[in-house]
């Protein structure tokens, strides 16, 4: 499919490759625009991002719901324009809403999805317990899912994504609306599909916490563009370090110059009695700054070191935080409707 | 290829397998892919059994649904008692009749009006296929179903199928209900009856893809009860259901000679009621209401079908 691409990594290789794609809505309005991203085989790929970023747009082009308006993805090795269907046999999908059919069972409806993609009843009967008893829900298969909770719900959408053996699987907010609990479990399967199933994941979040934990690499979207792609590492030291803060008895010295004179440290700021020091690696650079304070014949009276987190790397990025968007009614309505049933 | 190979089944998530296998096996992976049925037919019956599984299994719905018709029957058609109507003007029982015939093409109008009901019931139960199309895109079922490989069209032809299948189910037992009520059954025959209810259930068919494909595109029930409220009265009042062409104003003839509804109607009373002692010109000839119920259905099924490739991928 790619012979250029094997020679670097032969183990990985693409099974996602996004080129310029855009989606322009009444001619003006872009709600993703020239994207660009690859994805390897069997890694989390995390799309993180504001509402009305742009997200589900994008995993809605990459699973043939919305057709592109310019540019070109091609997904397990078809174009998502040219063989639509293809993808849909190859991929399986977690959407952001309960699409299950609240009147039947459990178990009718991973049958249905079953049939929908031509999966002969002696084959989808088995793996539909399977997938069944994967999710813990084994108990409730032939209960009536408006019986089920909110956590229950989601599992059972990802049993739905997994009954035609995708080699790639979409979540599209996996743990919106969840409580803490579900939320660990949701997190323990998608880590059991990489884990186990060597299964590539892209999964969509506005949940920083998630896509740090979970994810394998990371795109920072919002305004329908990819503003920066890396390991969620990478992100977080690309803004500039630890951050360490240091109390000291008496603020009437000021020993600035001195402790930004030690290798590791960036910045420092003095604040009264505290002073506030960017460094490369904080654990190496605290105690040479004590040791340095101390030969002052200086007492420090605290100190904190700080990791940065990736809501800080997500606010130097997009210099805002993540916070609830302005974004069209219906798509505010819908995400409302998928949290209420989340909570029931 | 190895003769020291585990068997497939034995190769579970906590079976260590380096030892024993080669190390270019894969860890186990979920069987794999079976043969796929890529038949449309497949995808669209398990579609309109999805609806008409839910339909059965709620027996409310069908009471509440035999409410209306029961109510038009029983209340309004033996209201409006046209017999006694001209009895009362002085007139013998023959020219009565006779009057009766060359109005309503039968001699008790409670009947005229049972066929017509025949068609009220389908004409709404077609107009709500449209509802669940909406609520499968509001609760999101709809797009779990387009991002599998299943059939545009198949999504269209199910929601046309169910409603086709429930409302010749309804429409039996509007039947039943009036024969109960006094209907005259004297003209019944096996073939009258099927082709009666095969004009109607192409009506349906053809109702149901019209009200499917105006709401494709939509996710809001307000605009499509709008829709129904807008269209279904006029298809009702604008046909020969509840009163004969005839007795209507010039301009409304013509308007019910554009509704497929009346044509329906009309061979389906000529089927049900008999043409004996009927004045001709009462009546179109069947061959012509087969027609164009036929075409209206061919017309409106392919239209849906070409209308849901464009609108259901955006």
């Amino acid at each position: 499919m790619m012979p250029n691409q094997r020679d670097t990594k032969p183990v990985s290789k693409a099974i996602v490759e996004v080129e310029g794609l855009t989606k322009t809505y009444d001619g003006k309005f872009k709600a993703v625009d020239g994207v660009s991203f690859q994805i390897e085989e069997g890694e989390i790929f995390g799309f993180l991002g504001p509402n009305g970023a742009g997200k589900s747009t994008t995993i809605n082009m990459l699973t043939t719901l919305l057709s592109p308006s310019s540019g070109q993805a091609v997904v397990c090795g078809f174009d998502v324009h040219k063989h639509a269907n293809d993808v849909r046999r190859n991929v399986g999908i977690v959407p952001q809403e309960y699409t299950a059919d609240e009147d039947m069972t459990g178990m009718a409806n991973i049958l249905l999805c079953a049939d929908l993609y031509g999966i002969p009843r002696s084959d989808s009967k088995p793996h539909a317990m399977e997938l069944l008893n994967l999710v813990e829900l084994q108990d409730a298969a032939n209960r009536k899912v408006k019986t089920y909770s909110g956590g229950m719900r989601r599992r059972l959408e990802l049993a739905c994504g997994l009954i035609n053996y995708p080699k790639l699987l979409f979540m599209d907010e996996p743990t919106l609306g969840l409580d803490v609990q579900t939320r660990a479990a949701v997190w323990k399967y998608i880590r059991m599909l990489k884990q186990e199933y060597h299964m590539t994941l892209f999964l969509t979040t506005h949940y920083l916490e998630e896509a740090d934990s979970l994810c394998d690499r990371i795109a920072i979207i919002d305004h329908g563009h990819i503003i920066k792609i890396g390991t969620p590492t990478e992100l977080k030291d690309g803004i500039g370090g630890d951050v360490i803060v240091v109390g000291v008895a008496d603020g009437e010295v000021d020993l600035s110059p001195d402790i930004g004179k030690l290798e590791l440290v960036k910045e420092v700021k003095k604040n009264g009695n505290e002073y506030r020091i960017k460094a490369e690696s904080g654990e190496e650079a605290s105690p040479q700054i004590m040791d340095l304070i101390r030969s002052k014949g200086l007492h420090v009276t605290k100190i904190s070191l700080t990791k940065p987190s990736l809501d800080e790397a997500y606010l130097e990025l997009t210099g805002r935080t993540l916070r609830e968007e302005e974004t069209n009614r219906w798509a505010t309505m819908s995400q409302r409707i998928t949290m209420a049933r989340a909570r029931s | 290829m190895d003769s020291s190979k585990v068997p497939e089944e034995k190769l579970t998530r906590t079976t260590t397998v380096q030892e024993t296998v080669p190390e270019s096996v894969e860890p186990p992976v979920p069987r794999s892919m079976p043969k796929l049925n890529k038949s449309p037919l497949h995808g669209l019956w398990a579609l309109t059994l999805r609806d008409l599984r839910k339909w059965y299994t709620n027996p409310y719905q069908l009471l509440i649904s035999l409410i209306q018709p029961v109510v038009w029957l029983g209340i309004f058609g033996k209201a409006l008692n046209f017999g006694t109507f001209i009895s009362q003007s002085g007139a013998s029982p023959a020219v009565q009749n006779q009057i009766l015939l060359s109005t309503f093409g039968t001699k008790s109008y409670f009947s005229f009006l049972s066929v017509g009901m025949l068609a009220s019931i389908i004409l709404f139960t077609a107009a709500f296929s449209g509802m669940s199309v909406v609520f499968d895109r509001r609760f999101g079922f709809l797009n779990k179903a387009l991002s599998t490989p299943v059939s545009r069209g198949a999504i269209v032809v199910s929601k046309v199928l169910q409603s086709g299948v429930r409302s010749l189910i309804q429409a039996g037992m509007v039947l039943l209900i009036a024969v109960v009520l006094g209907m005259d059954v004297s003209n019944f025959s096996v073939i009258g009856l099927l082709g009666a209810f095969t004009l109607l259930f192409f009506m349906g068919f053809a109702l149901s893809s019209l009200f499917v494909t105006l709401a494709l595109r939509s996710s809001d029930w307000q605009t499509q009860m709008a829709i129904i409220n807008l269209l279904n009265l006029p298809l009702l009042f604008a046909s020969n259901a509840l009163f004969p062409v005839k007795i209507m104003p010039t301009w409304l003839q013509y308007v019910v000679k554009f509704n497929p509804v009346s044509y329906a109607i009309d061979g389906a009373r000529q089927l049900l009621l008999g043409t004996a002692g009927v004045p001709s010109g009462i009546y179109n000839p069947l061959w012509l209401d087969f027609t164009v119920i036929t075409a209206f259905a061919v017309a409106l099924t392919a239209v849906g079908v070409v209308m849901s490739w464009k609108l259901l991928t955006k």
